[in-house]
């Protein structure tokens, strides 16, 4: 039978009825009727709803030059003022919103090259400061002996286990590379000493 | 304060951090009294998501009580209960005035695609999140709401966001009675949307996902089939077999950016960030519905183009809907379904983490150790 379902006018039968489902499961069909759905229609117009007491916010006062889009007229009346942009990170996302509207690849990539630097950056600087980063505080990485890192892996039909050996290079990766560019000056430094 | 600070990716700690002030006469400052970390966190704490900056606090899940007020704000007092929508929104403008808190266009200026989230990136907005004793809630007339008395802490705090995009990303799918529904992933947002097919009237709810331990939830707590993608060569074919060949009416992605099941483009775009997300869950959605369905995406992805099968999409005559959720939108008809007993969220909440300890919460939630579903995060406990 199974070859005439799709290929004829019919729906397949479901394996429970709507009144086992009504039985077994609570509040089957609570939503059934659209009307009961909060999303739908997906626009629903309705000024007053929301308990605004405006029609156009107040105006948060800019205390740095905010970057925005150049999608966007102005800058919005609210934005956040979480890390404004500093040192070359902070000139790599100035550029990237100044210059590239969200619809260019551009745009993404100099924001997500900034994160890199911005990563580096930091870290370097915290180690001329009271606060240095600790790789092994903040991966986390010592709740795999608390946390049953090995059982909860081995044995199991997971398949994101591949990857994951991939993820401390990520970390270190960027410490390696500085480690490795300091021994080889070092190592110069040396050379020429004795040579 | 305390808070939660952002170092580069898969590291976070937690620092002394400026108490947040009011900037704006509409603020609130709320201590925060719950917060979780949820799966789109993953994406920032990947590095994932383009300008997240050394030093955010994330964290767009929390509860609290309202600590100070701006001189404008008019529905809510020192010492109210509130919860938050994770989306920071403004009530009036083309989006909001039409329910479209979560596209709010007044709140974000360093884009135009997506609205302003706490805590989540300068692409959403660059406000710092709830993962801290203290927060900055813009909007306080508009996007809070004080916490009904008869609801639960830990329910409260996965309205802010999980459950309510759960129960959105089954209405996208625009489910009829007797529908068969295929939910992609069975971490918190996929098992409430597994949950939330059922109030809808479907008749079979079927939840993919690797994780064992999460499928035997998606079983437990949201009724539903379910199937270890790992187990089938083609799990495409399998979604056909057992779908007399026709495939499910409603597809939902409830993954993201960084779906498995494909090495490939799991690590172009988890790992090396080529593109704005791994399309793994999505392709396989649009290729398991039936012609004429509709797939429901709730994952996220960044802002970078993703390898997403339109031919096939086009070809089948497809409906794709998707947004983030609009989760103020929601709470009336969740709260009914919450005292009902229809739903529980905090069923799903399996580890309560102190702040202090967040990096150790990052690290079992992204890795998936210890049976973790939903973690939440107490602040000074
Ligand atoms: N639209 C919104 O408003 C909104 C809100 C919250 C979360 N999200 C997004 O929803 C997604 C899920 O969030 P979550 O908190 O449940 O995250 P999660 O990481 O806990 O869950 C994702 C699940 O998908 C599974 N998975 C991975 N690859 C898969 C595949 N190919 N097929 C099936 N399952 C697969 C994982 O094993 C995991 O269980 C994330 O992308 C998150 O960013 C969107
Ligand atoms: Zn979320
Ligand atoms: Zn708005």
């Amino acid at each position: 039978m199974t070859e005439t379902w799709t290929y004829g006018p019919a729906k397949p039968p479901l394996p429970e009825s709507t009144s086992v489902l009504r039985e077994r499961i609570p509040g089957w069909g609570a939503d059934l009727d659209p009307k009961d759905r909060p999303s739908v229609p997906k626009l629903q117009f309705d000024p007053h709803l929301s308990g605004a007491h405006w029609e156009f916010p107040e105006r948060q006062p800019e205390k740095w030059p905010r970057e925005r889009s150049i999608e966007h007229a102005f800058l919005t009346p609210v934005f956040g003022t979480s890390c404004p942009p500093r040192g070359l990170s902070g000139r790599i996302r100035r550029l990237a919103y100044a210059r590239y509207s969200e619809g260019r690849t551009a745009h993404w990539l100099l924001l997500l090259g900034a994160d890199r630097v911005d990563t580096l950056g930091s870290t370097l600087w915290s180690f001329a400061s009271r606060h240095p980063d600790n790789l092994l505080t903040e991966t986390g990485v010592l709740s795999e002996l608390s946390h049953h890192g090995l059982s909860s892996r081995l044995g199991r039909k997971r398949t994101d286990t591949i990857h994951h050996p991939l993820d401390p290079l990520i970390v270190a990766g960027p410490w390696l590379l500085v480690a490795g560019v300091i021994y080889k000056a070092l190592r110069r430094v040396a050379r020429t000493r004795t040579g | 304060m305390r808070a939660m600070v952002y170092r580069g990716p898969y590291r976070v700690r937690v620092e002394e951090k400026d108490h947040p002030a009011i900037e704006h006469p509409n603020d609130a400052i709320v201590r925060v009294s719950r917060a979780a970390i949820c799966g789109s966190d993953l994406h920032l704490y990947h590095g994932m998501m383009p300008d997240t900056r050394v030093g955010m606090t994330f964290g767009h899940e929390f509860i609290g009580v309202v600590d100070e007020v701006g001189p404008s704000v008019q529905h809510l007092q020192v010492g109210d209960r509130v919860m938050v929508p994770f989306n920071v929104f403004c009530g009036t403008c083309f989006y909001c005035a039409r329910g479209l808190y979560s596209n709010c266009h007044n709140v974000n200026p360093n884009a135009t695609a997506v609205g302003g989230i706490y805590g989540y990136s300068h692409t959403c907005g660059g406000y710092d999140g709830g993962q801290a004793e203290f927060v900055r809630v813009p909007f306080a007339d508009v996007g809070p709401s004080k916490i009904p008395e008869w609801m639960e802490d830990e329910d409260a705090v996965l309205l802010t966001d999980a459950l309510a995009t759960g129960y959105f990303g089954a209405q996208l799918g625009d489910i009829a009675e007797g529908d068969v529904v295929i939910v992609f992933g069975a971490g918190p947002v996929g098992l409430f949307a597994a949950k939330s097919s059922w109030l809808m009237g479907a008749g079979r709810v079927i939840v993919i996902d690797h994780l064992e331990y999460r499928l035997e939830k998606a079983r437990t707590f949201a009724h539903a089939e379910t199937y270890n993608f790992t187990e089938y060569d083609d799990i495409v074919v399998h979604m056909k077999k057992i779908t007399e060949f026709l495939g499910a009416d409603v597809a939902v992605d409830a993954v993201g950016a960084e779906a498995d099941g494909n090495l490939l483009q799991h690590v172009s775009s988890s790992k090396l960030k080529l593109q704005g997300g791994s399309p793994v869950a999505l392709n396989w959605a649009i290729d398991s519905v039936r012609k004429g369905g509709t797939v429901s995406v709730i994952g996220a992805y960044g802002p970078l183009f993703s390898a997403v099968k339109l031919g096939d999409a086009m070809n089948k005559g497809l409906t794709l809907r998707m947004n983030q959720c609009p989760v103020k939108r929601q709470w009336p008809r969740l709260f009914e379904h919450v005292r009902n007993g229809y739903l529980k969220p905090s069923d799903i909440v399996t580890h309560r983490i102190p702040l202090e300890h967040i990096a150790e919460g990052y690290h079992i939630f992204s890795a998936k150790l210890d049976g973790c579903i939903k973690p939440l995060i107490v602040p000074s406990a």
